[in-house]
């Protein structure tokens, strides 16, 4: 199965691209060729680090031409700071525009006794009929390593808590992040990756 | 609920894996893919792999052992030893590690800290201070020595200060050796581990000491650690990750179970 894993480089593919391997994916990448994200099939949006870094989407020209996969039904997945890409923006940087498919805004953890940041394996609970988190019992962990966070809204497919609930996952038709590293997330994240790669669109063109 | 982390600690030398007692004795433990696979399947959080003799002739059996380790591995992997600049740190990214630790080249060269994290994000440079307490100092804990090149020489720097400078370079976690405590399996040093973890925003990783349950506990309560390190408790079948969770849990610290 084919997976073009989009490479703009915010932090190190080699885990995301070993874990779609494993799981009988052919994941292909790419850093700005504009025709594999045009015949994509599934596409990926990893990401660790600064939001600022998706400055390099703009650039190549990939925004439009993620919006135009995802308006044709291509399944959509961010991860971390790719998940974050979907939303309107990030305090973090907040001249660099996201996608903005979900409306909301990613804020920084309330400040307080907690450390920040986010690091380590937490809880998921997830929504009632998500389709990326089907078979994940509740209370499984996975693994988060994050600042920076999205709201709990009707999008939201599994809230976690840490200082304050925040989305752990969000999903809307074909499109799905996940804050966490599903790719270092032991069998639960490769049982959410293997969803994602099992995931049959709804409402394709 | 945020967990608190086992962390399995694989010491490498010349590709394999050996534990060291305070820094000296060497005994062989094996293969480092199929320990961490082992330590992966038997519950630990996370996966370190120091290099604890990095020679510059030795880099490419390290990466070896880096890929190979990596190839099965879908938790947190960690990689130290010998990463002198941001091109080392990118080889061992590339063969697979997570994240890298600096030690001695961060002393030498703070910035090396954030010329890492700009390429690869802070999440993934952990600054590892090795340190012993000082009698002689006003404060012996906060103001513990930091060592260098392995515990063998000091690099006149002191415990806390030194972590939080490491934190406002933009490391993303601390992992704190204590030399004291290091390979006698009487426990953690959690008065050190608690002063540099009330020092810092970022996780830190205690090390050094661990021998039994109450040891875990100890230095995740009174050591305010956020993950611990073990290495020889698990190498000879002492325990495994699984086993110290479930009598942690048992004791009321919050752990990633079922694992």
């Amino acid at each position: 199965m084919r997976v073009t894993v989009i490479d703009y480089k915010a932090g190190n593919l080699t885990s995301v691209l070993k874990a779609l391997r494993h799981l009988g994916a052919e994941p292909e990448t790419t850093d700005g060729d504009l025709a594999a994200v045009e015949s994509a099939e599934r596409i990926v949006l990893p990401g660790v680090g600064h939001f600022q870094a998706t400055e390099r989407l703009d650039a190549a020209g990939l925004t439009p031409a993620i919006r135009a996969a995802i308006a044709r039904g291509v399944p959509f997945l961010g991860i971390c700071v790719g998940m974050q890409w979907l939303f309107a923006g990030s305090s973090e940087a907040s001249g660099q525009r996201g996608l903005g498919h979900f409306a909301e805004s990613c804020t920084h953890f309330r400040d307080g006794t907690e450390k920040v940041p986010h690091v380590g394996w937490n809880s998921l609970e997830v929504r009632a009929g998500s389709r990326l988190l089907s078979g994940v019992e509740p209370g499984e962990f996975v693994y988060f390593t994050h600042s920076y966070k999205a709201p709990v809204t009707a999008d939201a497919a599994a809230i976690t808590h840490y200082i304050d609930p925040f989305a752990a996952a969000v999903e809307s038709g074909n499109v799905m992040g996940v804050q966490f590293h599903p790719e270092k997330s032991s069998t639960t994240g490769l049982k959410i990756l293997g969803n994602f790669l099992a995931w049959k669109s709804e409402g394709a063109a | 609920m945020i967990t608190k982390r086992i962390i399995a600690c694989l010491d490498v030398h010349a590709g394999r894996v050996v534990k060291g007692v305070q820094f000296i004795d060497i005994i062989d433990a094996g293969d480092p893919a199929a320990l961490a696979a082992r330590h992966a399947r038997e519950g630990a959080d996370e996966i370190v792999l120091l290099d604890i003799t990095a020679t510059h002739e030795g880099r490419q059996t390290l990466l070896d052992a880096v890929r190979r380790t990596a190839r099965e591995l879908f938790i947190p992997f960690a990689v130290g030893g010998g990463i002198r600049s941001a091109v080392d740190a990118a080889h061992v990214f590339e063969a697979g590690a997570d994240k890298v630790s600096v030690n001695s080249a961060a002393l030498a060269d703070p910035t090396l800290i954030s010329a890492i994290g700009r390429s690869f994000g802070a999440q993934a440079v952990v600054v590892a201070i090795d340190a012993r307490r000082d009698p002689q100092a006003a404060d012996p804990v906060r103001d513990a020595q930091v060592f260098v090149q392995g515990g063998r020489k000091l690099a006149g720097r002191r415990a806390v200060e030194w972590a939080r400078e490491a934190e406002a370079r933009g490391a993303g976690e601390i992992l704190l050796t204590s030399m004291d405590a290091d390979g006698t399996r009487a426990g953690f040093d959690c008065e050190l581990t608690a002063a540099v973890s009330e020092a810092v925003s970022i996780p830190v990783i205690a090390s050094g000491g661990a021998g039994t349950v109450d040891h875990f506990i100890d230095v995740f309560g009174r050591g305010k650690a956020d993950a611990a390190l073990a290495a020889s408790i698990f190498h000879f079948g002492v325990s495994s990750a699984r086993l110290l969770k479930e009598e942690l849990a048992r004791a009321g610290v919050s752990v990633r179970l079922p694992c």
